[in-house]
């Protein structure tokens, strides 16, 4: 019984790395950069959140459309003008650069939250109606079913998106050859903006789904979770849509099962010695693909 | 020639200026020796920087202990004169604080309010002799010299009271979930688990979790899965906010208990008790006591400052009286000997509970405990 819970436990935590490593691995893939701005894009969002829904004094639906809308319009409209101010300029530079920025980005965002909002946790109300399903021992939550239904959801979209859509095949282009794709007729920075749009969507669907799950929010709390979602894109494939899903639920199941049978203090090393591991024995991830660099 | 004259004018009015401060500088410190009509007290305390709202609360809390008994004719015949210094919560500002209080001749010291700076100020201190009462530094070398005492409890000693506490509810399977990278937590953590299965208790599930984990559903599912009848945590508010909702979330309903670092979970909660409901915690002071003493405490308070005094003021306002109450044993004699003997031999009745002082510095006094009652504290003994 306890067996089937901690796994369970394991599903709910590995579906919201999951969904924050979607966002990783479809800017990484896309743009070729690694956004460590991301979980922080999704604390501002949880803040955003927060905000909306005090303010709100509306019907019941609308209590939980208004900050559901607000929270992914900040979301994106941040994402788009982090990508104009501090990325674009560095499109020619070299990758590490943008590492380099997008780390002081993130503790840009950081800093400007603990500002407004000082150290403290703050409690924000859950937008999901709170409901769960208990079999016999089992008790499943409702955040955490409909965290997983999302995420899957989300994963069919976007691959849908990339694969069968002309900004979809575009946005393939610009991931294959910047270059080649210019001259094709492709806009390479309009296209990059709008992979960060997306991404930055996720991010804001990842903080809603977040904050429902775990009911606070301070200037750190994107930080782990955004690492840890970043271990899980890489162990699937960074660049792979389904790599960075069994990735993700991989990742919280193997967490929450060292927590529950090895060592709670043990856990988060497990987690980043299964990511040296992998990229050991299988450099590209899971699902990763080998690209082949004809000369 | 005018300008050469101007400068000498200035460099001698300088100097007459400096004469005048060391001279007045100098009488103060024999108006302190030979015991004029004022005691001076010496404060430490952050009154700026992160833990800026301990050494505020504490310093308001003393201020009116001063008042109070300024009004109702001094001790001994004596006033009593706050001085309070601003440390940041710093050890090196903490102790050039005390340097600064001694220049100005204090007969005793209270502070400093946090732990690693009241360790750093008794390195000093304690060669000067001078008494010096900590009214709220928890850790236990606080009062490793001969001159340190303090008001509040250590932490161990939460962590037996809550196990004695525990045990009376006729709770005897506990759960325990501590932060394994905080001293605070494992200091209190150590002591209850040696405490509750001293006095036959037993420890069901014993988890851990590191500073800045949000996920407690892996411990909480293994409390679960054994057979505990109570869950204590100690730790502070932020995570237990965290345990309380998860706890409710997997279905897990034990009674919760815990220690002072509980005090602000309901703010915490945006009020919404539900999940805490019940939830029982060991703490100095609940400013919803109805105790009279207390009760007009929080309504001076409240005059005063505008705000609901915490435990800090509460500390602070006790470390005043048990300087009172040493002061009157002694009969007005201000030597550290005699002082420090003194406060050996007191009882005080303060706004914490009834207490008095052990040779090592350490209070005796009995546990309050706070429950959580439909959204709000409410006092319990």
């Amino acid at each position: 019984m306890d067996f089937i819970q901690q796994f369970i436990n394991g599903l709910s935590l590995g579906s919201i790395y999951a969904l924050i490593a979607l966002g990783y691995t479809m800017v990484y893939g896309i743009a070729k950069m690694l956004n460590f701005a991301h979980g922080d894009v999704i604390m501002v969002g949880a803040y955003v959140l927060s905000m909306a829904a005090v303010k709100a004094g509306l019907s019941p639906a609308m209590s939980i459309v208004f900050p559901v809308v607000i929270c992914m319009l900040s979301c994106t409209v941040l994402g788009v003008t982090i990508e104009k101010i501090a990325y674009r300029p560095l499109r020619n530079a070299s990758p590490l650069a943008v590492l380099i920025t997008a780390i002081g980005v993130s503790y840009f965002l950081q800093s400007v939250a603990l500002l407004i909002f000082g150290s403290n946790q703050r409690k924000v109300e859950s937008v999901i109606p709170k409901f769960s399903v208990t079999l016999g021992e089992i008790h499943l939550s409702g955040e955490a079913i409909t965290t997983l239904g999302v995420t899957v959801i989300i994963m069919i979209c976007l691959a849908l998106f990339i694969n069968f859509t002309k900004v979809g095949k575009a946005m393939r282009a610009v991931s294959e050859d910047k270059g080649a794709a210019q001259l094709m007729g492709v806009n390479v920075n309009s296209t990059i903006s709008l992979t960060f749009a997306i991404g930055s969507f996720l991010a804001a669907i990842a903080s809603i789904l977040f904050v429902s799950s775990y009911g606070f929010v301070g200037p750190y709390s994107g930080a782990m979770p955004g690492i840890k979602a970043f271990v899980a894109a890489v162990l699937g494939g960074i660049g792979s849509i389904p790599g960075a899903m069994l990735g993700g639920i991989i990742l919280g199941i193997i967490e929450s099962m060292s927590k529950a049978y090895i060592s709670t203090e043990l856990a988060d090393a497990i987690v980043f010695s299964v990511l040296i591991i992998v990229l050991l024995v299988k450099p590209t991830g899971i699902l990763g693909r080998k690209r082949i660099t004809k000369v | 020639m005018l300008k050469r004259f101007l400068a000498l004018a200035m460099a001698g009015t300088m100097a007459l200026t400096m004469v005048g401060c060391g001279g007045s500088g100098a009488e103060n410190d024999a108006a302190a020796d030979d015991g004029s009509d004022v005691i001076k007290i010496g404060g430490i305390g952050p009154l700026t920087g992160d833990a800026a709202s301990y050494g505020v609360s504490t310093k308001n809390g003393a201020e009116i202990a001063v008042q109070e008994i300024n009004e109702a004719g001094g001790v001994e015949g004596k006033q009593l004169e706050l001085l309070f210094e601003d440390d940041e919560c710093d050890e090196q500002k903490s102790v050039n604080a005390y340097s600064t209080l001694m220049d100005q001749g204090i007969n005793v010291l209270v502070g400093s309010v946090t732990s690693a700076c009241s360790i750093a100020v008794s390195g000093e201190s304690s060669q000067d002799g001078i008494l010096q009462i900590t009214p709220s530094g928890s850790a236990k070398e606080c009062t490793a010299t001969p001159n340190a005492f303090r008001i509040c409890f250590t932490d161990p000693l939460q962590g037996q009271v809550m196990a004695e506490y525990i045990q009376q509810q006729g709770l005897s399977k506990a759960a325990v979930i501590y932060n394994n990278g905080d001293e605070y937590s494992k200091g209190i953590h150590d002591a209850f688990v040696a405490k509750f299965t001293e006095a036959g208790g037993e420890i069901v599930a014993d988890e851990s979790f590191t500073s800045g984990d949000v996920d407690f559903k892996t411990q909480l599912t293994k409390i679960k899965g054994s057979e505990a009848d109570c869950l204590f945590l100690p730790f502070y508010y932020t995570e237990v906010a965290y345990v309380s909702e998860q706890a409710a979330s997997l279905g897990l309903t034990l009674p919760m208990f815990g220690c002072d670092g509980w005090d602000g979970v309901i703010k915490q909660l945006n009020g919404d008790t539900t999940n805490i409901e019940g939830g029982t915690f060991l703490t100095p002071f609940v400013p919803t006591d109805p105790d009279e003493k207390i009760q007009a405490f929080v309504k001076k308070y409240n005059e005063k400052y505008g705000a609901d005094p915490d435990q800090f003021a509460a500390d602070g306002y006790d470390a005043i009286y048990a300087i009172k109450l040493a002061v009157e044993q002694t009969g007005g004699d201000l030597s550290n000997e005699a002082l420090i003997d003194a406060m050996t031999k007191i009882t005080l009745s303060g706004l914490t509970g009834d207490m008095t002082f052990d040779a090592n510095g350490e209070p005796n006094k009995s546990a309050k405990v706070a429950v959580i009652e439909n959204g709000a504290y409410t006092a319990k003994s």
